[in-house]
């Protein structure tokens, strides 16, 4: 098991005020998302625990561009990863995000 | 001066042997290896019918079951390398000499093959290629195929499965060859006669059907919203401007996906009528959403799939079938179709490099070309218009006049920049270069030349080749569409994003698709259950891709 962490400057606050969000699974190939609201809204942590070694460049690229791109301000990411490929995690970041920002009921 | 009807005398010689052991038309299977070495003389070439789907694998096995001591130095001339009795025949040293076309499952075997210099080499063809020579200077003396049923006459009924034996028994017969044929039960009267029997000299009763690979079914409880992304990129941004109504597509899941979105995603965009109207293409499972939906009103096949059978002929407005009612396929005219009359070749490969070859070979495998490489490429001998193939070539060459301007096939290579256990699509260089250097080879397999090839989409959006101006346009191109890839990630950003304002790249974003909408909902079928359900049961899937 690999670990990487990075502290990410995020331009846009996730929306919405949900505490906490979950997506994925952890399998083969797959991962699991948990995203919680519990920064200052200007900055994102990602925490990964990986199956696959040697793509900490890979990792790095991807969550930039979703720092980046995405709405990421204000949340602690936790990443359990199956060995999935990197456009499945660019993915399920971006529906972590999405669920976190819906309405609550 | 010459002594004319020599080929003529030397074959009656060999059916006079034949006949020894058997009765009229009619081999005993006890008998089938004294008859096959009382008819194969060593040094003939030999078609041993097989493809990527059917197998005369009864003659196949008879045949390795000989002795070297009777018959040698056989040059095998045929589509498929796929059964192990195949290279069983070479590992005896009853074969020396191969040519063909496919080798699927025994890619790795043949590969060592080669290098252990069991098997010598003539060459790696396409289908249509050996084919073509099978007409020209590869003409069997001896065709070893496979039907469904025989009469005593040697009339044979192929079923759905015809595929290659049309061509082969036309080469072989009409050239003074012997034809055999194992079928799986000999009538009294056929359902229909595929190969008439004065073509056929002796008749095998195996007493089992000849074995097929069900190699087009695709289960769709295996497509990943990736591929559905990849697919929604490529119907919206290729078929729809393009207005693609007639093509061929692979058989990796983006383009099973893409099948699947049709009556969804596609009818959405209100495309229906509009393009997929026409194939070439098997009877693949995820194609029934969109046939009972009445997108396709016509599709010619290479051969058939392993429980299509009742469905097609069910839709036989759709399918080409025969007074029987089953189908009737046939790879040679279907390859030509594809080659000829349609307009789009889409399918996955397994590398792409910067110039935007692409392989499906890796190092220690030869898995051969099959047919992809006509699909796939732009025929220069091509005369009639239509609205893609105009289109596409203007894109290529904006300035110049019209009516002199040759149109372009759509060759369209799809699929994920990550493969299985993260494996890159994009790569600095060909694995085929190495396998090429390894076995000494003149030529790199390469599956779609560069040239060739239109578009290349991935989930990171679509690069048109079409509309690059130089060969650093193009190698950025590919780059830009090479995700986190190394190749993806040494992008020159500011050309890749200059490429995206002309068009030459689209984003998801431009063409109005979030990839978050990527949703298995989307798809017609989710299951090998439900295709069969939407078939109206009859469709009936193979047991291994039964999980109920």
């Amino acid at each position: 098991m690999e670990k990487l962490s990075f502290r990410l400057a995020a331009p846009r606050s996730a929306g919405g005020t949900r505490a906490q969000a979950i997506v994925g699974v952890v399998a083969s190939g797959n991962l699991e998302v948990l995203l919680e609201r519990s920064l200052p809204p200007d900055i994102c942590t990602i925490d990964i625990a990986t199956a696959a070694h040697g793509f900490g460049m890979v990792w790095d690229a991807v969550v930039r561009d979703f720092a980046a791109r995405r709405s990421a301000g204000g949340l602690r990411i936790s990443i359990n990863d199956g060995g999935a490929r990197p456009d499945t995690v660019a993915l399920r970041l971006a529906q972590g995000v999405r669920k976190i920002e819906e309405p609550e009921r | 001066m010459s002594d004319w009807g020599m080929q003529k005398a030397a074959l009656g010689e060999r059916l006079a042997a034949g006949r020894q052991h058997a009765k009229g038309k009619v081999v005993p299977t006890p008998s089938l290896g004294a008859f096959l070495k009382a008819v194969i003389r060593s040094g003939d070439r030999v078609c041993l019918e097989g493809d990527n789907q059917k197998q005369a694998d009864i003659l196949a096995s008879a045949l390795a079951s000989l002795e070297p001591g009777d018959v040698r130095d056989l040059h095998m001339v045929q589509s498929g390398v796929v059964l192990s009795a195949h290279l069983d025949i070479f590992e005896k040293g009853i074969a020396r000499r191969l040519d063909f076309s496919y080798s699927g499952p025994q890619s790795a075997r043949i590969a060592r093959m080669l290098f252990g210099g069991k098997i010598e080499l003539g060459a790696v063809h396409t289908y249509l290629e050996l084919f073509a020579r099978y007409f020209i200077d590869l003409t069997p003396n001896v065709a070893l195929i496979a039907a469904v049923s025989a009469d005593k006459d040697g009339n044979l009924y192929t079923g759905p499965n015809t595929e290659d034996t049309p061509t082969v028994v036309e080469a072989t017969s009409y050239k003074n060859g012997v034809v055999v044929a194992q079928v799986t039960e000999i009538v009294d009267k056929v359902p229909r006669v595929d190969i008439p029997g004065d073509l056929v000299h002796f008749v095998v009763e195996a007493n089992r059907p000849f074995y097929v690979e069900p190699l087009f079914t695709r289960d769709p409880a295996a497509i990943t919203e990736t591929q559905i992304l990849t697919a929604m990129l490529a119907i919206k941004g290729i078929y729809a401007p393009y207005g693609v109504r007639r093509l061929n597509h692979g058989i990796g899941f983006n383009t099973a996906a893409i099948e699947l979105l049709l009556p969804t995603y596609g009818e959405k965009l209100g495309l229906k009528g509009k393009v997929c109207t026409h194939f070439a293409l098997n009877p693949h499972p995820t194609m029934i959403p969109a046939i009972e939906s009445g997108w396709v009103e016509q599709i010619h096949c290479f051969g058939s799939e392993v429980g299509m059978e009742d469905y097609v002929a069910a839709r036989s407005d759709v399918f080409f079938t025969g007074p029987d009612g089953s189908l009737r396929s046939n790879r040679a005219f279907c390859q030509t179709a594809g080659l000829y009359a349609c307009d789009m070749f889409i399918g996955s490969t397994l590398q792409i490099d910067l110039e935007g070859h692409s392989s499906t070979v890796t190092t220690s495998r030869i898995a051969g070309f099959g047919g992809a490489p006509n699909m796939g490429s732009d025929p220069r001998g091509r005369r009639h218009p239509s609205e893609p193939w105009l289109k596409a070539g203007a894109e290529a060459a904006p300035g110049t006049n019209a009516a002199l301007r040759r149109g372009r096939k759509l060759v369209v290579q799809i699929g994920e920049t990550f493969g299985e256990r993260n494996t890159p699509l994009f790569v600095e260089r060909l694995d085929a270069l190495e396998l090429a250097r390894k076995l000494d080879l003149d030529l790199a397999p390469v599956m779609v030349y560069s040239d060739d090839v239109t578009h290349i989409v991935t989930e990171e959006g679509i690069a048109n080749l079409l509309m690059c101006r130089s060969k650093d346009e193009r190698e950025q191109a590919i780059r830009g569409v090479a995700g986190y890839t190394d190749i993806g990630r040494a992008r020159d950003a500011k050309l890749v994003e200059q490429l995206r304002q002309r068009g030459v790249i689209q984003r998801p974003e431009d063409l109005g698709i979030d990839p978050l909408d990527a949703d298995r909902n989307l798809l017609a079928a989710r299951s090998i259950k439900d295709l069969m359900l939407a078939s109206g049961g009859l469709y009936r899937p193979p047991s291994r891709f039964r999980n109920w």
